[in-house]
């Protein structure tokens, strides 16, 4: 098994969807996580506040500074994540397909490396 | 000596594809797979001359690059590495009874190899080249210098290419039935691809590059043998089969002939006769798609004796029909030149304006074709010098500087 990040991924500049977009968006995505859940395929996920509310640290001369965030600012943000467990590729694909129905956002699909110990 | 080692080469490159596809299976990695047939490719060099080609080539590279990986491995200090060993040590021994995997294993993997270069997570110039470097067994040399890139570029699009099949854990099998669809119209793409280049260069000094459309083929004939229920497999093999039977008669003396000037006598009636043969079998399945039509519309040009005698009217219906399940600008360009041979270069003109296709010259050369016909020589020009312009090959730039200059008042 190897586990997958699914990263749901917006433009910047997109305005938010009405209530009732969104509330049919919300219920497709949660149903889409039991299915998950129910496979056993599921390890964690959860939305994101948008990016202004980052902070990033920096270790400088012996500190920690804090600044305001996002440490990048680009035109696609990141609005939430799912890690899943999958044999390989295709499966996670499979999941992340569902996933982008779901949310109706391109979802990205990135491969944790393996621990060796 | 010399001919012996070109032997050599030539049967390893035959079988590169199958022996990494055999390996990768073993080892569970495509680098480590090639390596050990690398080795067993020197092996070769150095045994061969002097105990002679064995009489299985194919089986003698697969158990020589498997015994070649397995010292590996066992020499290798990491314990991941002697564990491998270990697993591939016992794989083998349960097949121990026969010292050549068996035939049916060796077709299923080169398939899965076949996918899996075609994953559509690979961005498709990696798919290409990883097509061309794991199946075709060209050299990395070879692929950089036909797509005019430096070697260094080339190497690392393929290591990216096998890191990512690793990293991302690219599953090393065929698709289940219900991606089947989606999956192999990736694979013909890579396929058709490669013939394309090939037979019309995209750039360069040559027109023709006969070992890719020689690749291509053979490609072909490999999937139409892997999956012979595929109508498109057999449609894109018999394809490719009707347009290179006319490779020879397409540039003569370095200069590029027009399908209508060729010399029809001299087309390879075996591809044809071959192609029609798979259109049969197309035709009695009676579910066409896009390779099969497009192949249909060759069989009608191989058909015709003279190129008066083509039956215009059959292309342009199979052109609709194409239009219907997979339309694209370049379709309905390639239409439009029916059209002309039908209903008159005014129709088809109005035709081609419709198209959105401005960047690619053989809009510009069919438009500029167009014109000339109707006598408007000055718009005609101002065409011609556009696609010149546009056009990277070497051989139809002359071609298209040939028709230009044909032009009144030019």
């Amino acid at each position: 098994m190897k586990n997958y990040l699914l990263s749901v991924c917006y433009p910047a500049e997109s305005t938010q969807p009405s209530p009732d977009v969104l509330n049919r968006i919300m219920s497709d995505v949660a149903a889409v996580r039991k299915e998950m859940q129910a496979a056993g395929v599921w390890l964690f996920s959860g939305g994101l506040y948008p990016t202004g509310s980052a902070t990033v640290l920096r270790h400088q001369d012996g500190e920690i500074v804090i600044t305001d965030g996002p440490f990048i600012e680009s035109k696609e943000q990141i609005g939430g994540f799912t890690i899943l467990a999958a044999p390989d590729l295709d499966a996670a694909i499979a999941w992340a397909g569902k996933l982008a129905r779901a949310a109706t956002t391109p979802i990205e699909v990135r491969p944790f490396m393996e621990c060796s110990n | 000596m010399q001919q012996l080692s070109s032997e050599i080469e030539g049967t390893f490159r035959r079988e590169y594809g199958r022996a990494v596809a055999v390996l990768t299976r073993f080892l569970g990695d495509i680098s480590l797979a090639e390596e050990a047939v690398q080795e067993a490719y020197a092996t070769a060099l150095e045994r061969w001359p002097r105990a002679g080609i064995p009489p299985s080539p194919a089986g003698w590279i697969i158990a020589t690059a498997r015994n070649k990986a397995l010292d590996r491995l066992r020499r290798e200090s990491t314990r991941a590495d002697r564990e491998r060993a270990a697993q591939v040590s016992a794989d083998q021994e349960e097949s121990e009874e026969q010292e050549e995997p068996e035939e049916h294993d060796v077709r299923d993997d080169h398939l899965r190899l076949i996918f899996t270069c075609c994953h559509p997570a690979l961005a498709s110039e990696a798919q290409l080249a990883l097509s061309l470097r794991l199946l075709g067994g060209l050299t990395t040399d070879e692929i950089a210098r036909a797509f005019l890139v430096p070697v260094s570029t080339m190497a690392q699009r393929i290591s990216r290419a096998k890191a990512k099949i690793r990293d991302a854990g690219i599953p090393y099998r065929v698709p289940e039935a219900a991606e089947l669809p989606v999956r192999l119209r990736a694979v013909l793409m890579v396929v058709y691809l490669i013939f394309n280049e090939g037979y019309s260069a995209s750039s360069g000094d040559q027109l023709v590059r006969p070992d890719f459309c020689d690749e291509a083929i053979r490609l072909g004939r490999q999937l139409a043998e892997l999956l012979p229920e595929e109508s498109e497999v057999i449609g894109l093999l018999a394809l490719m089969l009707f347009i290179d039977a006319r490779r020879d008669t397409r540039a003569v003396g370095g200069n590029f002939v027009k399908l209508a000037d060729q010399d029809r006598d001299s087309w390879n009636q075996l591809h044809i006769e071959e192609g029609r043969y798979l259109l049969r079998i197309c035709l009695e399945r009676n579910r066409p798609g896009p390779y099969q039509l497009q192949a249909a519309i060759n069989a009608v040009h191989c058909d015709a004796p003279t190129t008066a005698d083509t039956d215009w009217q059959q292309i342009v219906m199979l052109y609709d029909q194409l239009m219907a399940i997979a339309p694209s600008p370049v379709v309905a360009l390639n239409r439009a030149v029916a059209v002309a041979e039908l209903e008159g270069a005014d129709r088809a003109l109005r035709l081609v304006d419709e198209i959105e296709l401005r960047h690619y010259h053989l809009f510009h050369a069919v438009r500029a074709d167009f014109l000339r016909r109707l006598g408007r020589s000055a718009d005609a020009a101002t065409e011609y010098r556009i696609a010149i312009e546009k056009c990277a090959n070497k051989m139809e730039r002359d071609f298209l500087v040939r028709q230009y200059r044909s032009l009144p008042g030019q």
